[in-house]
């Protein structure tokens, strides 16, 4: 049977019938053409599909979609949109710090979480923060780069600009 | 992979939970933050026909201070735990397992309740619970109990929670003045599962160690209580020379079973080593 789910997805108020085993991943891909969300390993390992549920990174791999009920869902488009990441997709570009691109929509909302939480985060402090989000290309190195350098502009910024990147 | 077909189902008040997990005649398992339920389900580990949805139930929320004890609401998220101040205050081995526990994004939706029903033996809050000597509170259609937390961890993911019963909250007893806490795990990366772990509390008053709990995870089939490594720390000075008696017996109580690639014998050693750096930086609470 399906359940009719009522959601906010990037702002925009969504009303659709779900099946229960629906994951809010394939929801996101599926549903509402919101393909930035990936999914690699579908258990809750490769961080892939993180997406911002109230605020906070989740898998959306883990959630079932139906669990989203009054949520408020945050994809990577809806990141890109308003531009609160689009310093931070700007280093990971300067810095090369994607080769397939595959896990970069979870790089992105970890390192986002992170720096709202700790804007000077250390090397290892980064490290920790990404110990659920594989990448297979880079060998993460150019991934902390870009991470440590978007921490280093926005400590840069004057607060008000600060304020409106987050 | 994509997970079986099943039947969602939202309960509302706890006797809506059992009366959905009764009709199902023991076909169902209760969702909470899921993160544990769904990669099973992923993995095919198992195939419920129902999932019992019961993360709105008002009393599985919430952290307080009653009648000398902690209560932690089983709902309460990892993230949750790792800010809370009163846990930080009163249960502070659960404030320090939490940042080892699975990812970031895994502790902003996994329970604690979730995590102590599942029984996961590499997993950190089971074992300290245990060091905490928590209670652990479990409702039913036929009431409420407390179940010692040395009563709870079974078997491998076997846990003394009664077909269709709640796991409702955590009741953790409050530490006095001169207890020591000290915990740490041995992993090849922040967030995996690790090789060995070591929660421990002790009181230490004029010099000398009482009441000694020592518990260790990812050693065997459920956490376990180092029972005559707790011995030879009881009535002795907190010295290199009771910290290296513990060490040594803990083979008393530890039997890690084969494992290919990580021969017991290993682990062991693995556990000495780690027991020794946690016993000697164990600190007060913060």
């Amino acid at each position: 049977m399906k359940h009719l789910l009522t959601t906010t997805v990037n702002g925009e108020q969504v009303q659709e019938a779900v099946s229960p085993r629906t994951s809010l991943a394939d929801f996101l891909r599926e549903d509402m053409g919101l393909t930035g969300t990936h999914l690699g390993c579908e258990m809750g390992a490769c961080g892939a599909c993180l997406v911002l549920m109230d605020g906070a990174p989740v898998h959306a791999c883990l959630v079932l979609a139906v669990q989203a009920e009054g949520c408020t869902v945050e994809t990577i488009e809806g990141l890109t949109e308003t531009g609160a990441a689009a310093d931070l997709q700007a280093r990971f570009h300067d810095r090369n710090a994607l080769q397939c691109g595959y896990c970069t929509n979870g790089m992105l909302m970890s390192a986002q979480a992170l720096l709202a939480a700790n804007p000077d985060p250390s090397r290892d402090e980064i490290r920790d923060a990404l110990s659920g989000n594989y990448c297979r290309c880079t060998g993460y190195e150019a991934i902390v780069d870009a991470i440590a350098a978007t921490a280093s502009d926005r400590a840069a910024l004057p607060e008000t600009k600060a304020e409106a990147a987050e | 992979m994509k997970l079986p077909s099943f039947e969602y189902l939202r309960a509302r008040s706890m006797e809506e939970a059992w009366a959905l997990h009764s009709e199902a005649g023991g076909d169902a398992v209760y969702l909470s933050g899921g993160h544990s339920v769904v990669p099973s389900m992923a993995l095919r580990l198992q195939a419920p026909s129902r999932l019992i949805d019961i993360s709105q139930i008002a009393e599985l929320r919430g952290v307080s201070l009653a009648d000398g004890t902690l209560r932690i609401g089983a709902m309460t998220r990892h993230a949750e735990v790792l800010a809370d101040p009163l846990i930080a205050r009163h249960a502070p081995l659960l404030s320090q397992a939490a940042p080892h526990v699975a990812h970031p994004a895994i502790r902003n939706r996994g329970t604690i309740g979730g995590n102590l029903a599942l029984a996961d033996p590499a997993s950190e809050f089971p074992a300290a619970v245990l060091a905490l000597r928590a209670e652990i509170e479990a409702t039913g259609p036929e009431g409420r109990r407390l179940i010692a937390a040395d009563d709870f961890f079974l078997d491998l993911y076997e846990t003394a929670l009664a077909p269709g019963e709640l796991l409702t909250a955590i009741h953790v007893p409050l530490p006095p003045e001169s207890r020591l806490f000290g915990f740490d795990e041995i992993a090849r990366r922040r967030g995996d599962y690790a090789m060995v772990g070591v929660a421990a509390q002790a009181d230490v008053a004029g010099g000398v160690i009482a009441d000694a709990s020592v518990t260790l995870f990812s050693v065997g089939f459920t956490p376990v209580r180092a029972k005559a490594a707790e011995q030879a720390l009881d009535g002795a000075p907190l010295s290199p020379e009771s910290i290296a008696r513990a060490q040594a017996a803990l083979a008393q109580n530890l039997d890690p079973p084969e494992d290919p690639g990580f021969p017991p014998e290993r682990r062991l050693q693995l556990a000495r080593v780690l027991l020794g750096r946690v016993l000697s930086r164990m600190e007060p609470v913060k």
